[in-house]
């Protein structure tokens, strides 16, 4: 089955920057740099606003081009987390690096998110 | 002991110039990669910790880190003249926050990846957090699972 794509947003500058890009029945979260509270607003509002528009519930967050994450930037995924499964969505995670995924484990997201290897992997998943 | 001392407004893009710069003091001292990215965790809790909670987000405010570091051994305190905690134990309890966008888990990542970490607060007047840690230290237990 073939994926389809649209970008939602291209946000941010050189250090710290997200795309929202909606696939199928997903919204892949895909921040690049580090995520801390200086984006963490503005992240939280088009995440929601993505949703809400185009009534899609299930977020991936990829994490692949995450080089650092604080509990700041975890809660903007618990937040979406407790908003999606409210609304009958799933939460994924994909590409945590060790810094990431030790912040992660620490933080116990990883006992209420999925994981997987890939947004491909993901995405055909729930297809 | 070799000391800096670095004061910058309460603003919310600077926190990743406080990570930045104590990482690199410290990296005089024989810390790894791995321990560095943890210590840019803590520093980047406390100094968040002290614009949202201790100046409620107000960017013309001030936060001071004093580090320092010798031998194998370092030391940061981050301090702002902030609201002040009421209740500091309270506080310090993993996943506590007042915000339910917020994991509240500041304090226990703080702990988690210092060696030692200390808070004194007074409503009002301010809050000094200060946390050390030792080069090639075997690691506290982690934070219970939420």
């Amino acid at each position: 089955m073939g994926r389809v794509i649209e970008s939602i947003v291209n946000r941010g500058d050189k250090a710290m920057n997200y795309t929202i890009k909606k696939e199928n029945n997903c919204l892949v979260v895909a921040p690049t740099g580090e995520i801390d509270m200086s984006i963490t607003d503005a992240l939280r509002r088009d995440v929601d606003r993505a949703m809400e528009q185009n009534k899609v519930f299930n977020i991936i967050f990829d994490l692949d081009k995450v080089s650092f994450v604080d509990s700041s930037g975890l809660g903007v995924i618990l937040g979406r987390y407790k908003k999606v499964t409210a609304a009958g969505g799933r939460v994924f995670l994909t590409g945590a690096g060790p810094q990431v995924r030790k912040v992660l484990e620490l933080s116990g997201l990883l006992t209420l998110l999925e994981e997987h290897p890939s947004v491909e992997h993901v995405i055909s998943k729930i297809s | 002991m070799n000391k800096a001392v670095l004061e910058f407004s309460s603003r919310a893009e600077n926190v990743a110039f406080a990570r930045v710069t104590v990482a690199t003091f410290v990296s005089q001292v024989d810390f790894t990669l791995p321990d560095l990215e943890e210590i840019k965790v803590a520093v980047s809790e406390a100094v968040s910790n002290a614009i949202i909670h201790g100046y409620e987000n107000n960017p013309d405010q001030v936060v001071r880190l004093e580090i320092s570091i010798a031998d194998e051994y370092m030391e940061l305190v981050v301090i702002d003249r902030g609201k002040g905690i009421e209740d500091i134990e309270k506080a310090l309890e993993p996943a506590f926050s007042t915000d339910p966008e917020r994991m509240g888990l500041g304090f226990s990542f703080m702990q988690s990846f210092m060696d030692k970490f200390n808070v004194q607060s007074e409503p009002g007047k301010g809050t000094r957090v200060k946390m050390s840690r030792r080069a090639g230290a075997p690691r506290r237990a982690v934070v219970p699972e939420q």
